[in-house]
């Protein structure tokens, strides 16, 4: 029991996740903050199958899943049927990176833009999990994947995250955050935050995979804190385009965070600095921008 | 009333009478004057409805989903490329035993890339699960699409009313627009048996093992055939009401009596072969009005005295033949009744009188 949370649970136990699975811990705090009167929209992936094994579901809230790439297209059909039946709910859009980095950006784009009313939450553990730990748009630089094996010549994946919050936020969404797993009330404000706002809201949530990530399943709480102590995962809001930054005075090393992970084993000296220098850049970029109050 | 109206438009009255609540729509020729007719009637005022301007078929399709997921009354359509576009929310829909409703302006799959009518996009879709009507004239695509809520929402499949594109879907002429109260004493108010309710949780959409998996699809192929029975009835209601039917609601016959021949063909040229057969009678016409279910059994009972069929696919199963073809030799493999098959207006090619007189004396081929 964390204080300050709905004690209703909406996410039955008993489902099929991985131990330590990040992506399960932070759907039971996505809807605690939710509550009651809210329809799930669920794209494909590791959730829905390990949540619905017919004919078992461990969801106490009305629940539909259709397809990989349409959970926003899917939402917005919902939403529409409601308000013609002068009806209200909290609808949560849930999807995992690829869904929506990748596959999904195009259903979403359509749903900001025709300014339909939803929360959007991805869960982000940077790879395509449920159908092996393929490399995705969300795939940090010179992560280990299926996909982009450490091999002779190519070592892991040589391009960098896609900065989807900031295509969420181009749209002129009104509220677009970061989160990470290993805060609980973070995630609960955000979320709710998120309902209360116009048009789709987007929740990103850092959710680590021990399975896809190669890390032991007691470690994913301290792997989702380490990452934002160590600037790897910024956290930030864009309220009505004003980014807002979280400080992380003195930051972690990042070496540290890289090395709880199999996902980066292999990465040389040379690797780390370049991702030090990516994560300055990043961060730099974040706090002008959380400086200036310029709007985005 | 009678009116002088586009197909097009004569589909969107229908929609308009059928109260739908949500209607994804997205672009695509030949099927654009319908939702073009739609976003009149709602911008004018005239029709509450919600249209959702999405940016692809495959979104298109996906919130119609979402929306009759929640209970109401969906439209929308497509053609060509988007139907092929939003492939897998076909099965998607039909498994998840939803009563969208959808116009499809028939027209062909690229490529050659070409706009214009044919029933490949349809047919190449005909094993989604989605019951498929083909219609004659603009007054039956009206009919049809009034008639395929009542049929949907009893059996909760979802229904394709199909009309040939530019063909049928542009074509002006006289239809009998129904009243609202007379529609409404046809198709009552939707009430769905399922929906997505905070009042009563449910899960659509769940993983089934390979243990389950199959009883789902027993139960679609069990409804569909049930719905046979359902079109039949649905049939004589409309004509007990509004003095008007097409066959038995599957299958159609014209002046087949005391023919050893006859053509067999689905869609806007059945109006050529009457023609034809008016001329010469020497042969009837059987139009296939339902492909899907495929009414077998009437198709069997219709065809008892003849010893030849000549069937008009507007479509190939390249590899193979015309769909149609393989279905009604299917149905009929055990009966002694030659028939022949004809490929034929591909790609918007016209079929003319003499092409279907040709083919009365020829043995098989293309109409090239």
């Amino acid at each position: 029991m964390i204080l300050g949370l709905n004690e209703k649970e909406y996410f039955a136990s008993g489902h099929r996740a991985c131990p330590g699975c990040g992506q399960a811990l932070a759907v039971r705090l996505v809807l605690k903050a939710a509550g009651d009167d809210t329809i799930i929209v669920n794209a494909t992936g590791c959730l829905e199958v390990f949540s619905t094994p017919y004919p078992e579901t461990s969801w106490k809230l009305p629940y539909i899943h259709v397809a990989f790439e349409n959970a926003a297209a899917v939402a917005s059909g919902v939403y529409r049927a409601l308000k013609i039946q002068n009806k209200k709910a909290n609808i949560l859009a849930l999807a995992g990176d690829g869904g929506t980095f990748d596959i999904g950006l195009q259903a979403l784009s359509g749903a900001l833009e025709r300014k339909e009313k939803f929360t959007y939450v991805c869960f982000d553990n940077s790879a395509y999990m449920n159908t092996g730990v393929q490399r995705s748009g969300a795939t940090e630089k010179y992560m280990e994947t299926t996909t982009t094996p450490y091999g002779k010549k190519i070592h892991g994946n040589l391009l960098w995250k896609k900065p989807m919050p900031f295509i969420i936020a181009a749209h002129n969404a009104s509220y677009v955050a970061t989160a990470s797993v290993d805060n609980p009330i973070d995630i609960n404000n955000k979320i709710k935050k998120a309902l209360n706002s116009e048009g789709v809201s987007y929740v990103q949530i850092f959710s680590p995979c021990p399975l896809g990530w190669k890390h032991e399943s007691n470690k994913t709480i301290e792997i989702a804190k380490l990452a934002v102590e160590s600037r790897f995962y910024p956290i930030f809001e864009i309220e009505n385009g004003i980014l807002k930054l979280k400080n992380i005075e003195n930051p972690k090393d990042v070496k540290t965070f890289l090395a709880m992970q199999g996902r980066f084993k292999h990465v040389s000296d040379n690797d780390i600095d370049e991702i030090k220098r990516y994560i300055n850049d990043q961060w730099n970029r974040l706090l002008e921008l959380d400086k200036s109050k310029a709007k985005l | 009333m009678k009116k002088i109206e586009e197909c097009s438009k004569a589909i969107a009255e229908a929609v308009k009478l059928c109260n739908v609540k949500v209607i994804p729509i997205y672009p695509i020729t030949p099927q654009t004057h319908i939702p073009e007719e739609i976003s009149k009637f709602v911008n004018d005022g005239e029709f509450n409805s919600e249209l959702i301007y999405t940016e692809s078929e495959h979104s298109m399709l996906s919130a119609a989903i979402g929306a009759s997921a929640s209970g109401v009354r969906t439209f929308t359509a497509t053609s060509s490329q988007g139907l092929a576009y939003t492939f897998e929310n076909l099965f998607i829909a039909s498994g998840l035993r939803l009563p969208i409703v959808m116009a499809v302006a028939n027209r062909t799959l690229s490529a050659p890339i070409n706009i214009w009518g044919d029933h490949q996009d349809s047919i190449s879709v005909r094993d989604c699960g989605w019951l498929q009507f083909y219609a004659e004239s603009s007054q039956e695509a009206f009919d049809t699409t009034i008639q395929a809520y009542k049929i949907a929402e009893q059996i909760n499949l979802p229904v394709m009313v199909c009309v040939d594109g530019f063909n049928l879907s542009h074509v002006y002429e006289p239809v009998d627009i129904l009243e609202q109260k007379q529609v409404n004493s046809f198709l009552p108010e939707f009430k769905p048996k399922f929906k997505l309710d905070t009042n009563k949780p449910i899960t659509i959409g769940p993983v089934a093992y390979p243990n389950t998996f199959m009883q789902f699809k027993k139960q679609q192929q069990d409804a569909m055939l049930d719905s046979i029975k359902i079109i039949k009835n649905v049939n004589i209601e409309f004509k007990n009401k509004f003095k008007r039917s097409y066959g038995d609601g599957l299958i159609e016959t014209y002046n087949l009596k005391g023919k050893k021949k006859a053509i067999i063909a689905m869609g806007s040229i059945c109006g050529t072969i009457r023609e034809l057969s008016n001329k010469l009678k020497n042969f009837g016409l059987i139009k296939i009005r339902c492909f899907r279910p495929f009414p077998k059994q009437e198709l069997i009972n219709v065809c008892k005295n003849l010893n030849e069929l000549i069937v008009i696919d507007k479509n190939i199963s390249i590899g193979n033949g015309g769909a149609l073809a393989i279905e009604v030799k299917n149905a009929l493999f055990d009966k002694k009744i030659n028939v022949r098959s004809y490929i034929a207006g591909l790609g918007g090619k016209d079929i003319t009188i003499n092409d279907l007189e040709k083919a009365l004396k020829n043995k098989e081929g293309w109409m090239l």
